[in-house]
C-alpha cells in the first residue's frame, strides 16, 4: 500500500480494500516509526483521523473525489486552522492559525486528510533544512546528508514513504532541490497558478507552492486540486485550471527539448550530468527532437536572486513585531526595544542575514546599484527564457550542481549553500513552471534529479513528458532501503 | 564593496534587530561575502533596460469597493501575546 499511487489509493478506497482510517493510521503508525528522520514539527494524528471517518463516509455516500480519503503531509509554511504552523521558526512556535489557507481549504474540500506540518528550513530560506528552529532533517537516502530544502521536510517524508503526497513551496528552488536529493519528483508551478493566501510570505514576486509526489501522474492529480483562482490573492491568475491528466496524450515526437549550454559546465558533478544526459538520450528515443539553447545570463540569476528574494524578504519579515502573533519577549524597556528584542530572540541567523542584506539592498544610496540593478537584470533573464522558448516546448537540465551534501557541509558558508540554487532560482525570477523528477543515483547511491522548465502557464507539457519518461523507467519508483 | 560594523549596526537597527558586539563582526564578515557574490550583477550591461518587479509584469487586478471580510477580531486576537477589550497591548508610548 505505501507504493501505491495516488490513483491506485483512491481505486483501493473505493472498492473498500482499505478504508480511510485503516490508511492513516497506517501512516501515522510510519511517522511514528521513523521519527529520526525529524521530518515533522506536528502530526495531527486526533484531526487526522476525524478527517479520515468523514472521508469514508463521503465514499460511501459516493461523493468522493480523486483524492478522498488520501492522506497527504502540509509543509508547515502553509496556515492549517487550528493546527499549530511554525514556519520552522521560534518566531511563529506558539501559532495556531486562526484560518486555513487556499491550498489547505482546496485540498481540505477534495477530501484529503492532513496527517501534519513538515519540517523546513525557517521562513523557507535554505537550501538544506539545517536552518529550522525544530532541528535539521534527515534524508532517508544516506542520513548523514541533508534532504534539501526548504520543503526538505516535505520530501524525505514521501521519499520514506510516510505521506503519499505533500505539499511544498518554491522561491528559488525549495521544491526542485530537495525532490532531487530525495529521489521523488517535485513541480513548481507557474507563478500565479496557486494560490499564495495562507502561505507565509517569503519573498511574495517570487513564492509558488506546488505538490512533492512520487510520481508525474500523481503531481498532476494534486496540482489539479491545489490551483484555483482566487480572489484574495491579488497575483492569482484568472485562468480555467486544464485537466492536467488530459494531457498526457501528446506524442513526444511533438516535442523540442532545448539543452542551455550554460546548464552543461565543469560546475556540475560529473556523474549528476551523466545521469542528465543518459535520461535526455531516453527522451530522444522516445521521439523527442533536441536543440541547443542559449540563456547567457543564466550564472547571473544567483546574484540577481539573492538581492531580490532579501529585499522582498526583509519587507515581508517586518510584520513580525511581537504584537498581534508569534513571539513577544519576556522583558523589554518600551515600544522600540520590545520589537528589536522579540524580533532578534524569534529570528534565527539565516533569516537575520537576509532580513540584513534585504535592508541593506534597499537603503538609501544602494538602492540602485543592488535593487534596481537586480530589477533589470531580472528582465534580460526573463528575455533569454522567452527567446529560448522561441525555438523549443521545454529546457532541460540538472535540478542541482551535486547531489546531497552532509549535514554541517555548508552551514557556514552561506555562500556557498546559495550556490545550490543555480539552476533553480532563474525559474523563480522569470515565474516560470519547473519540474524535478529522478534520472539515476550517483555512486554513493545518492538520487540524481533532472529539471524540465515550461513555458509560463504550461505546466501540462512538463508533467506529459516527466509522466512519459516514467513510465519508460523506474528510477522514480526506488525507495531508500530500511523504510519498508 | 565590503560590509562594515558600521553598516551593519545601521541595517540592524532599521531592521529592529539588535546585534550584540560579538555578532556585528560576524554579520560583517558574511554580508560581505554576500555582497561580493551579488556585485557579479556589475559584468551585466543593463543600459536603457526597463526593471521588471514581477514577473507577471501586469497592473493588479481591480475589484469592486465592497466588504469582503468577515468579523474574526476575536480570532485573531486568541493568538496574540497580549490582548485585551479588542485591543492589542503595546507598552506605553505616549506619557
Amino acid at each position: 500500500m505505501i507504493n501505491h499511487s495516488l490513483t491506485e489509493l483512491a481505486t483501493a478506497l473505493r472498492a473498500k480494500e482499505i478504508s480511510s482510517v485503516e490508511l492513516t493510521l497506517l501512516f501515522l503508525d510510519r511517522i511514528a516509526r521513523f521519527g529520526d528522520l525529524n521530518t515533522f514539527i506536528t502530526v495531527n494524528e486526533e484531526m487526522a483521523l476525524e478527517q479520515a471517518k468523514a472521508a469514508d463516509e463521503r465514499i460511501a455516500a459516493k461523493e468522493a473525489t480523486p483524492l478522498t480519503g488520501i492522506p497527504i503531509a502540509h509543509k508547515d509554511i502553509f496556515c492549517t486552522k487550528d493546527i499549530l504552523t511554525t514556519c520552522g521558526s521560534k518566531m511563529l512556535s506558539n501559532f495556531v492559525s486562526p484560518y486555513n489557507a487556499t491550498i489547505v481549504a482546496n485540498l481540505a474540500n477534495a477530501g484529503t486528510v492532513t496527517l501534519g506540518k513538515t519540517n523546513m528550513d525557517e521562513f523557507a530560506m535554505g537550501s538544506s533544512n539545517e536552518t529550522s528552529y525544530f532541528g535539521p532533517v534527515k534524508n532517508p537516502w544516506d542520513t548523514t546528508t541533508v534532504p534539501g530544502g526548504s520543503s526538505g521536510g516535505s520530501a524525505a517524508a514521501v521519499a520514506a514513504r510516510l505521506a503519499p503526497a505533500a505539499t511544498g513551496s518554491d522561491t528559488g528552488g525549495s521544491i526542485r532541490q530537495p525532490a532531487a536529493f530525495c529521489g521523488v519528483t517535485g513541480l513548481k508551478p507557474s507563478y500565479g497558478r496557486v494560490s499564495r493566501y495562507g502561505m507565509i510570505a517569503f519573498a511574495s514576486s517570487l513564492d509558488q507552492a506546488g505538490p512533492i509526489t512520487r510520481s508525474a501522474e500523481d503531481a498532476a492529480l494534486m496540482l489539479q486540486t491545489m490551483a484555483s483562482f482566487d480572489p484574495k490573492d491579488s497575483t492569482s491568475v484568472d485562468k480555467v485550471v486544464p485537466n492536467y491528466l488530459d494531457e498526457f496524450h501528446k506524442d513526444l515526437s511533438e516535442m523540442t527539448l532545448g539543452i542551455p549550454k550554460q546548464y552543461f559546465t565543469d560546475g556540475v558533478d560529473k556523474e549528476v550530468t551523466k545521469a542528465v544526459e543518459g535520461a535526455i538520450r531516453t527522451l530522444k528515443k522516445m521521439g523527442a527532437d533536441t536543440v541547443e539553447v542559449d540563456l547567457p545570463n543564466s550564472d547571473l540569476g544567483i546574484p540577481c536572486y539573492y538581492v531580490i528574494a532579501p529585499a522582498e524578504a526583509s519587507s515581508n519579515l517586518s510584520r513580525f513585531d511581537g504584537v498581534r502573533y508569534g513571539h513577544r519577549a519576556s522583558e523589554y524597556d518600551d515600544l522600540a526595544d520590545m520589537y528589536a528584542k522579540s524580533r532578534s530572540e524569534g529570528f534565527g541567523e539565516e533569516v537575520k542575514r537576509r532580513i540584513m542584506i534585504g535592508t541593506y539592498a534597499l537603503s538609501s544610496g544602494y538602492y540602485d546599484a543592488y535593487y534596481n540593478k537586480a530589477l533589470k537584470l531580472r528582465r534580460l533573464i526573463v528575455n533569454d527564457f522567452a527567446e529560448a522558448f522561441e525555438q523549443c516546448d521545454l529546457i532541460v537540465g540538472p535540478t542541482t550542481p551535486t547531489t546531497a551534501f552532509e549535514l554541517g557541509g555548508k552551514a557556514d558558508d552561506p555562500v556557498a549553500m546559495y550556490l545550490n540554487d543555480i539552476y533553480t532560482a532563474s525559474i523563480n525570477l522569470a515565474g516560470l513552471p519547473a519540474m524535478s523528477v529522478p534520472v539515476g543515483f550517483d555512486k554513493g547511491g545518492r538520487p540524481i534529479g533532472m529539471q524540465l522548465i515550461g513555458p509560463y502557464m504550461d505546466a501540462g507539457d512538463i508533467l506529459n513528458v516527466a509522466h512519459r519518461f516514467q513510465r519508460e523507467t523506474d528510477w522514480h519508483t526506488k525507495m531508500p532501503e530500511g523504510y519498508e | 564593496m565590503s560590509v562594515t560594523e558600521k553598516d551593519v549596526r545601521y541595517v540592524a537597527n532599521l531592521a529592529r534587530l539588535s546585534v550584540s558586539d560579538d555578532e556585528v563582526k560576524f554579520y560583517a564578515d558574511n554580508l560581505s561575502r554576500i555582497v561580493a557574490l551579488v556585485e557579479q550583477m556589475n559584468d551585466a550591461q543593463t543600459d536603457n533596460v526597463e526593471p521588471l518587479s514581477h514577473p507577471q509584469d501586469a497592473p493588479l487586478r481591480l475589484r469592486e469597493d465592497r466588504v469582503t471580510e468577515v468579523d474574526q477580531r476575536d480570532d485573531f486576537q486568541k493568538v496574540a501575546p497580549a490582548a485585551s477589550d479588542g485591543l492589542y497591548l503595546v507598552p506605553k508610548v505616549i506619557e
